[in-house]
């Protein structure tokens, strides 16, 4: 049955992983905020794989212990599989607890601190989300910075290959739909409900919910809808709530982007 | 099989009690056995609507408990033999109901009854999630006004993620509206909202628009189903919706004082 060519094969791969970004090196104090975000959302955290951030410990030159670390947060059940950013000492560190570095180029950083933070918040609301179509709540829910695909291959981490979320179905008041690419919604989005995407969002219907796009930092997503009612949009953390959304605007097909911290919305003609 | 239909909304005081006795009454009048079971524990109120509350011995809770037996908890409608009433419990709370037990009650029901009307709680906690869970149809009944047309929308997001068919992902829960306490004079003048305005909103199948009517609250307090009310403008608009559940083509009728209006606004789309 099996042929000898088939036992395996190796393929490239795109994981997302969430990633901790440390930004003191005080071991319990980072324990002790772990575990408050962990009891937020238990199931959520378990066996999570997650990738360590220390560009910005380093950046302060502050000292640490990569094995430390590892084994505080390996005791509270989550999984490093990853170091970022370490120097090469700590890297030879990690790779004795045979957890993989990445090397690789160094970032522009300036939006880490600002979306670690970001993300813990989506963190901690995702859990209560009643909706429908989350197919992998686990993987879907977030804190979630792009990494590396080497990096992850040996892992446990849970697969998302990012690609656009379709949705057919009407978006209900108290539904939450995050997508990790782009998110298209084919029917209305009512008051009340909230589409979240890592990139653009488009709404080919009325928009009377909440719209966020860029949610990781992505300050160049947009957010396109045939009719604009929303209650609130937001690009990257930069948002409008409709009391500030002009009348013009109100009602008319339109797109919405970024442009020096400042929402512009233009209708499309 | 029985078609398990829930009748809910989210929000309280809209009519979904009232709604269940009269769509349950109007599908036993038409020969079709059906049950209709009070799932608001602790708030029992349909027996008094349909006018049995002196009857009741056992109810859904002992059932659940195997404290009694189906039979003998099943009260016989007085007006119409083919309908039967399964009344909640007075003295207990949701938390007596389980998903398993409320499971096994509905199954042994489908047996015997060809629909099965499931009369919700307000709110959206457990007795409401239950209600829904098996349901095949969900009859959605909703007031002109924001407050509960918001919470009927919510409803419809819980009924498309969290019901059964929803979780096996089975063809979903088919909804139906039904506008209740509807005034036609007061949507002239702007204080309630009007049919389009929900149904931008909802965009639902509307089996029926029932008008505000004072025949309601006397039916109510008489416990004779309104829809037995021949008269009562309120009793035929539920006539309708029970023809229109089971495939009739009626027009809309009482939407609006000029009764040929309507079929010039739905005769083609409904």
């Amino acid at each position: 049955m099996l042929n000898s060519s088939s036992v395996l094969e190796f393929k490239s791969t795109t994981f997302f992983t969430p990633t901790l970004v440390l930004n003191s090196n005080d071991i319990a104090a980072i324990e002790l905020s772990l575990q408050e975000k962990i009891n937020l959302a238990p199931d959520f955290f378990k066996h999570s794989p997650l990738v360590i951030d220390v560009r910005e410990l380093n950046r302060s030159e502050l000292d640490f212990s990569v094995t430390e670390i590892v084994e505080t947060l390996r005791r509270i059940g989550l999984f490093p599989i990853g170091l970022r950013g370490g120097t090469e000492q700590q890297n030879s560190q990690a790779q004795k607890l045979s957890i993989p570095v990445d090397a690789g180029r160094d970032h522009d950083n300036s939006g880490v601190a600002h979306q670690s933070r970001g993300a813990g918040d989506v963190a901690a609301a995702s859990m209560e989300t009643p909706a429908a179509d989350e197919t992998d709540a686990e993987s879907e829910a977030v804190a979630i910075t792009s990494t590396n695909a080497g990096l992850s291959d040996q892992s446990a981490a849970p697969a998302v290959p990012v690609r656009s979320m379709v949705v057919t179905q009407p978006v209900r008041s108290g539904q939450r739909i995050y997508a990790q690419g782009d998110l298209v919604v084919m029917s209305q989005v009512s008051a009340g409900a909230e589409i979240m995407a890592e990139g653009n969002i488009h709404v080919y219907n009325t928009l009377r919910g909440r719209a966020l796009a860029g949610v990781q930092g992505n300050t160049s997503a947009r957010i396109f809808c045939l009719d604009l009612q929303a209650e609130l949009v937001s690009i990257a953390g930069d948002y409008k709530t409709s009391e500030h959304i002009t009348k013009e605007m109100q009602k008319k097909p339109v797109q919405i982007y970024l442009q020096d911290h400042a929402l512009i919305i233009n209708e499309i003609a | 099989m029985a078609r398990i239909i829930v009748v809910t909304s989210g929000k309280g005081g809209v009519g979904k009690t009232t709604t269940s006795a009269a769509i349950a009454m109007g599908l036993a009048k038409r020969g079709q056995k059906t049950a209709v079971i009070d799932f608001d524990v602790g708030l029992r109120n349909l027996d008094l609507i349909m006018g049995c509350e002196r009857r009741v011995v056992y109810d859904f809770i002992n059932v659940i408990n195997g404290e009694a037996s189906i039979n003998q908890a099943l009260i016989r409608d007085k007006n119409c033999s083919q309908l039967y009433i399964l009344p909640a419990s007075q003295t207990r709370d949701k938390d007596a109901l389980t998903l398993e037990g409320v499971g096994r009650v509905l199954d042994e029901l489908s047996k015997d009854f060809k629909y099965i009307v499931c009369d919700s709680p307000a709110g959206i906690e457990k007795g409401a999630n239950l209600a829904l869970y098996y349901a095949d149809d969900a009859f959605v009944v909703t007031n002109p006004e924001v407050s509960s047309v918001r919470d009927s929308d919510r409803m419809l997001g819980i009924l498309a993620s969290k019901s059964r068919r929803a979780e096996r992902n089975e063809d979903p829960v088919r909804e139906y509206l039904l506008l209740t306490r509807y005034d036609p004079n007061r949507v002239k003048s702007g204080e309630m909202l009007g049919l389009d305005d929900v149904q931008d909103i909802l965009s639902l199948q509307l089996l029926g628009i029932i008008p505000e009517s004072k025949t309601v609250l006397t039916a109510s307090n008489a416990g004779i189903p309104v829809i037995l009310d021949e008269k009562s403008e309120a009793g035929r608009a539920y006539e309708d919706v029970v023809a229109r559940y089971l495939g009739e083509d009626r027009p809309h009728r009482f939407i609006d004082d000029k009764r040929g209006f309507f079929r010039k606004l739905f005769g083609g789309r409904l």
